[in-house]
């Protein structure tokens, strides 16, 4: 008994995937219930795959260093030890750093929304002459930039080398940011703005008091669209930075990391050639990815939604 | 920003050419019963005197576009002018094509150009097509559950910094990382990737498509949503099967965004991951690994040769400003679909 129903066991489940499903009173094709079954399947495949890498992550951040160097971390921490995130959270440059990204998030996230919403709002009215010029000037940024090389000259000659400045007003207003914040402005009900215009209220009146506290979903989305975008960046500190204290944990990272990679000519120069451990740099990975990750749930909701605010027609 | 946000940048493009149509169309039968004080042009007079406070609210914004925007495409003349440290950002001298030759010149230079064109043109035949094939297959999902939890996961690399992802990238490949460890599994010798040039390309083509097909399939899907089911309730009647459904009915429906997202992604074509090779090069992977970006971060930061430097950024950016006005004239002469 037991045996066969051993032998059947499989054929069932088979059949269970296999079997045509009937919707809207059709019954699929035989061919297409098999692609549907192998669709599964491979979805699966790409979901575990898509994991693995923080799967790996996790695991090493809890392994000790010998069962990493030689090859015994996959899924499954080996040698369990929290000693590794001691090790890190006991270095002082990692909190310096750590406050760091959160300081730089923070102010920039403020400016950036300052800036995107006033620019927005202004641009959003049909009726402002010259809207077209100034979405157009906007616009042409997305297309060309001046590069590299004129911009660290121009943030040299500034003097705002070495000073929050740098990280915070280069990138103060995303264009693509903007053009989303424009289009939910644009179908904002305009009775309500010109009920508040009799009422007496100024443009700035309107703004403050109807339109932005009647925007809070879309200002939610812009806050977390800039803040994961400066929390992630590193570059533009990595660029004009030079005293650790003032790095943000990215680049913190970033120098665990270039210690691997041997003969970086960067790396060379700062003395950084040295290998660090992989629990290390797997821990100081998971620890700036947590952010992140405990408000993946809001991020993606959000980002999902001004994503499609910008490109289905309502 | 970050340099390799096509993305992004496609999403804005789309909504910018949804709006254009939208206005376009509304001209004709407009939705709303014109404004009085919309209609008619006036004067500039008139108008700053009705609108002062709106463009007070432009002065900051416009001030940021000219200080951090249209400065440094200015300061781009530093090809064509010595440029002293400490100098005039602006340079000193005029130097006519000098840069310009010595690049030209520059053996290094062709490298990394080749390695750059290489680079692209992989990502767009390989990675540009996964996002289509992804969103098709999220959609033939019927369990909305199973469907919503696939596409989470899938969006996840997207979130993450990219000195995350190139720390994976480095953990991954290393000698006993997990991918090594596949190999030896099935039989084979471990492959010390990042001291291979010839392994570069894999590698980095491999990690953008871990990190950007998952996010890519969002427009697509956006678009999905908006094909009339009747469309497939017609095919079906007319005897068309799934297969046929999707070929008749969900590509043609899909096609516009298509057709922008390749005009963006040739524009953004020369624009290759540049943080991303930053972070996992080393000289042993120059061969392959060596792109314009790369090469002039070093040429112009690392040793200072600015104006050098600059020539070559200049010539890049006029490539992919070239790139991306030839697709999108050609796209609007062949399908009628353009971005502006």
């Amino acid at each position: 008994m037991v045996a066969t129903n051993l032998n059947q066991g499989p054929d069932r489940v088979a059949a269970r995937i296999f079997r045509p499903a009937t919707v809207a009173g059709i019954k699929d094709s035989r061919s297409y219930t098999v692609f549907r079954a192998i669709n599964g399947v491979l979805i699966i495949v790409i979901c575990f795959v898509t994991l693995y890498p923080f799967l790996n992550i996790i695991a090493q951040s809890f392994s000790s260093e010998a069962y990493i160097n030689s090859g015994q971390v996959n899924l499954v921490p080996r040698g369990f030890t929290v000693t590794t995130f001691q090790y890190v959270l006991g270095d002082s440059m990692f909190w310096r750093n750590y406050g760091n990204t959160v300081v730089y998030t923070v102010v920039a996230t403020a400016i950036a929304m300052v800036l995107t919403t006033t620019f927005a709002y202004a641009l959003s009215k049909r009726h402002l002459k010259g809207r077209t010029f100034f979405i157009g000037i906007a616009v042409f940024t997305m297309f060309f930039n001046g590069g590299i090389i004129p911009n660290y000259i121009l943030i040299s000659t500034l003097g705002m080398k070495n000073t929050i400045w740098a990280i915070v007003l280069p990138n103060a207003i995303s264009i693509f940011n903007l053009l989303v914040m424009k289009a939910f402005f644009e179908n904002f009900p305009e009775d309500l703005e010109e009920a508040a215009a009799i009422d007496g209220l100024t443009t700035y009146g309107i703004l403050g008091r109807i339109v932005l506290p009647l925007s809070k979903a879309v200002i939610a989305t812009m806050v977390l669209f800039y803040a994961v975008s400066f929390w992630n960046s590193w570059f533009t500190a990595f660029l004009y930075m030079d005293r650790s204290e003032l790095y943000p944990v990215t680049v913190y990272l970033r120098n665990l990391i270039a210690g691997a990679t041997a003969g970086d000519p960067s790396a060379a120069a700062a003395g950084e050639a040295t290998q660090v451990a992989a629990n290390i740099k797997a821990v100081t990975m998971l620890l700036i990815t947590i952010p992140i990750i405990s408000l993946y749930p809001f991020i993606q909701k959000y980002f999902v939604s001004g994503v499609m605010l910008g490109s289905v027609k309502q | 920003m970050s340099i390799n946000n096509s993305v992004a940048i496609a999403e804005a493009v789309e909504l910018r050419t949804e709006r254009e149509e939208e206005r376009r169309s509304s001209s004709s039968g407009r939705r709303r019963p014109p404004r009085a004080r919309s209609t008619g042009r006036v004067s500039w007079r008139k108008a700053l005197t009705r609108d002062w406070r709106l463009y007070t609210l432009l002065i900051l914004p416009v001030l940021f576009l000219v200080i951090f925007r249209y400065a440094p495409m200015a300061g781009n003349v530093i090809a064509f002018r010595r440029y002293r440290p400490g100098g005039s950002m602006f340079g000193d001298e005029w130097v006519g094509l000098h840069y310009v030759q010595l690049f030209i010149n520059d053996p290094t230079f062709w490298r990394v150009f080749w390695n750059t064109l290489i680079l692209g043109t992989l990502a767009l035949v390989i990675v540009f097509p996964l996002p289509i094939i992804l969103a098709l297959m999220f959609n033939e999902l019927r369990s909305a559950r199973f469907k919503r939890v696939a596409q989470s996961i899938s969006y996840l690399p997207h979130f993450m910094s990219v000195v995350i992802v190139a720390g994976m990238v480095l953990q991954l490949t290393a000698m006993r990382g997990t991918i090594n460890q596949v190999i030896e599994g099935f039989g084979g010798e471990a492959i010390p990737f990042m001291q291979l040039a010839e392994w570069f390309r894999t590698v980095y083509i491999s990690s953008e498509i871990w990190q950007t097909v998952g996010w890519g399939t969002i427009l697509y899907l956006a678009a999905l949503t908006t094909i009339d089911p009747q469309l497939y309730e017609a095919a079906r009647i007319d005897g068309a099967n799934r297969w046929r459904q999707i070929w008749h009915v969900t590509l043609p429906g899909i096609r516009p965004t298509m057709i922008v997202l390749l005009i963006l992604n040739i524009g953004t074509f020369m624009a290759v991951g540049f943080e991303k090779i930053l972070l996992i090069y080393n000289p042993l992977l120059y061969p392959t690994a060596d792109v314009i970006a790369t090469y002039l971060y070093r040429v112009g930061i690392f040793s200072s040769q600015f104006s050098y430097a600059a020539a070559i950024g200049l010539f890049e950016a006029i490539i992919g400003l070239t790139l991306i006005l030839t697709a999108n004239w050609i796209s609007k002469r062949a399908v009628g679909t353009s971005l502006w």
